[in-house]
């Protein structure tokens, strides 16, 4: 009796374990996801003061909360007005990706044989010239077409950076829906396209959020092409318009920075939340079998 | 309803000829086999009748009307394929209902479509379900539904029932062709296993690398094959073929029998001596392997008795074995050819 009751208590003992080390793992993981918006989300409703004293916790309030880093960060700066800009360039960008990467991955995944293996590389290969190799001759095609210092500037450079990375993404994708799924559609009734559109799309739909989100990441991030191209601080995106106003010399407005991070970065956040169980899923299931 | 017909169908993709001219005309309403090895082009020739590919040259006619410019959409076909290709993100229903919504037909007239479609191949209890909640026979049968429900000129199926294990394959093939027979749609069955072609085809059209071998009824391509290929390829075991001067000279199995079997008449009837190798028991049958000694060596053969008859002879024995004079088939030896009857030295 008493040696079946120590062994069943070894076992009960060895799971519990288990499943400590199991959520333990998985706290640890979610805190080092989640750490970056907990400091901006303190940061943001700190006083200066409390910020720059040493001895103070950081992770505590010192000194009273106060909202002065928002209105600094809404009414001395155009926080607004840049963050509109970036939302208009980021969905344009996103629909002129979706309108070529989406036709060109289909054609390049349908093309069999050795031309659309090297012609699908080669796409790829040009995702790999780094901006501030190409910001100079292409800052002189934006000036040809009289594009300096217009948010259009963007909206037709950066789908250079995010048309080859999609069209490669989706390239994938489409290739591993089987042919006969789309031959089924047209002997159905439908055309390519039609077949393309109910057959393909839906079923891809968690590579189109990929890239989707890629596309509008890349915008809100991207440096360079925004701080050559524009030039007055109306038309300024959120990457360059929040470093550009919130560092002043070796000034920084920790709080006004972090509140802008925290603003811009939170919606991608949800969006990818809302769409992680089709990202998984598209990743993961086979189509036909 | 409608006949199809192929008139010299070529197709080659680069160097492989995967079709080299196919004249193939089925009748209306029957269930034409198409039966080859893999590789053959069965799936080319089913492809090219939907409007999947272009051939290379050649005619597709469908309800006597040349549809080659047509694509497959306007050609009022259905086809099975022999994944299923069902849609993953629709439902059974969605799956069923694809084909009539695409037609443009109204919502409550679809419903009612589908029900009926459902109800013939006994889904539905699974049409809200998604595909891959689906076991392999229930798929097989969403697939058949869907390609039936607009009822089509034509039914194409290519190998339907190769996912499905032995057993359930014998009662979907049984199931299928009483469906075929109620509907009386013209059918087009691609397949590479001779029982299923023997067991399910109003006639078989027999194709070997890309040629169109022999159409006929299953019993006369069993009878009477054209050539050798043919006579190889239909049977289990299959013909033996044995070589004589010039001729190959060919009979099946089941006609070659130890001299204590055979009813045949001496002056009708061919004598060979085996030497018995060894006897297999396939339950039903026996079969019995041995060499025949010719002119050119040994050769082997193959006879079939069935096991009710008690056995006459036994392996290492040298026995006389005798094929009645009708049931002998002879080939050229260079063309493979079906020729006249005749005499040969044994
Ligand atoms: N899309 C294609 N590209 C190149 N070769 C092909 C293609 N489709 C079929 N083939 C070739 O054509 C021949 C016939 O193929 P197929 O019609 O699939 O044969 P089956 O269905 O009888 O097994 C094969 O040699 C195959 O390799
Ligand atoms: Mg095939």
């Amino acid at each position: 009796m008493a040696a079946r009751g120590s062994r069943w208590n070894r076992f009960s003992v060895l799971r519990a374990l288990r499943e400590v080390a199991h959520y333990g793992v998985v706290a640890l993981f979610a805190f080092f996801a989640a750490f970056p918006f907990l400091w901006m989300l303190i940061t943001t409703f700190k006083q200066t003061r409390d910020l720059l004293n040493r001895g103070n916790n950081p992770f505590l309030y010192n000194e009273p909360a106060t909202i002065e880093n928002l209105r600094v960060l809404f009414f001395e700066t155009q926080f607004a007005q840049w963050m509109w800009n970036t939302a208009f360039v980021g969905l344009l960008v996103v629909v002129i990706t979706l309108a070529l990467a989406l036709p060109a991955g289909y054609s390049l995944a349908r093309l069999t044989g050795r031309w659309g293996e090297s012609l699908g590389i080669g796409i790829f290969l040009t995702y790999l010239v780094p901006p501030t190799l190409l910001f100079i001759p292409l800052s002189r095609v934006v000036a040809n077409l009289g594009l300096q210092d217009s948010l259009w500037s963007l909206v037709l450079v950066y789908p250079s950076i995010t048309v080859p990375f999609s069209t490669w993404l989706l390239m994938g994708f489409f290739k591993a829906i089987p042919r006969d799924l789309e031959e089924a559609a047209m002997i159905d009734g439908l055309s390519r396209f039609g077949a393309f559109v109910k057959i393909i799309v839906p079923i891809s739909i968690a590579g189109i959020l990929t890239v989707v989100i890629f596309t509008f990441t890349l915008v809100m991030q991207e440096f360079v092409y925004a701080l050559t191209f524009i030039t007055s601080s109306a038309d300024f995106t959120i990457s360059v318009g929040v470093p550009t106003f919130l560092v002043r010399g070796d000034v920084y407005f920790w709080g006004s920075l972090m509140a802008a991070c925290f603003i811009a970065s939170v919606p991608i956040a949800i969006l990818y939340n809302l769409f992680v169980d089709r990202f998984i899923a598209g990743f993961t299931v086979g189509a036909v079998k | 309803m409608a006949t199809v017909e192929t008139i010299g169908i070529r197709k080659h993709f680069g160097d492989v000829v995967a079709l080299d001219g196919v004249d193939l005309e089925s009748k209306e309403g029957e269930f034409l086999v198409l039966l080859g090895p893999s590789g053959c082009g069965k799936t080319t020739l089913l492809r090219i009748i939907a409007g999947l590919e272009q051939p290379s040259a050649g005619d597709v006619m469908i309800g006597r009307l040349v549809v080659n410019h047509l694509p497959p959409r306007a050609r009022h076909i259905a086809m099975v394929f022999q994944s299923y290709a069902l849609y993953p993100h629709k439902s059974v229903f969605g799956n069923i209902a694809f084909p009539l919504k695409a037609q443009g037909m109204p919502k409550a007239e679809r419903a009612k479509k589908v029900e009926w479609a459902a109800t013939m191949f006994g889904i539905e209890r699974l049409l809200g379900r998604k595909p891959r909640e689906l076991s392999g026979g229930e798929r097989q049968r969403v697939a058949l539904a869907r390609a039936m429900v607009r009822e089509p000129n034509v039914f194409l199926l290519d190998e339907p029932l190769s996912n499905l294990d032995a057993k359930l394959r014998t009662s979907a093939r049984n199931e299928l062709l009483q469906f075929q027979r109620s509907v009386g749609t013209t059918t087009i069955y691609v397949t590479h296993d001779q029982v299923e072609a023997m067991g399910m085809g109003d006639r078989i059209a027999v194709m070997h690398q890309g040629k169109l071998r022999q159409l006929g009824t299953p019993q006369e391509i069993y009878d009477e094959p054209n050539d050798t290929f043919v006579a190889g390829f239909l049977g289990s075991p299959s013909m033996n073929l044995v070589e004589r001067e010039d001729v190959i000279v060919g009979f099946r199995p089941e006609t070659f029998l130890p001299r204590a079997l055979s009813t045949a008449p001496r002056n009708a009837s061919v004598r060979f001596q085996v030497r018995l190798l060894r006897v297999e028991s396939l339950g039903s049958d026996r079969l019995l392997y041995g060499v025949l000694r010719g002119p050119s060596g040994e050769q082997q053969v193959i006879a079939k008795l069935s096991s009710t008859v008690p056995l006459p002879v036994h392996p290492g024995e040298t026995e006389e074995f005798v094929i009645a004079t009708r049931d002998l088939r002879f080939f050229d030896r260079d063309t493979g050819l079906r020729t006249q009857a005749r005499s040969f030295s044994l």
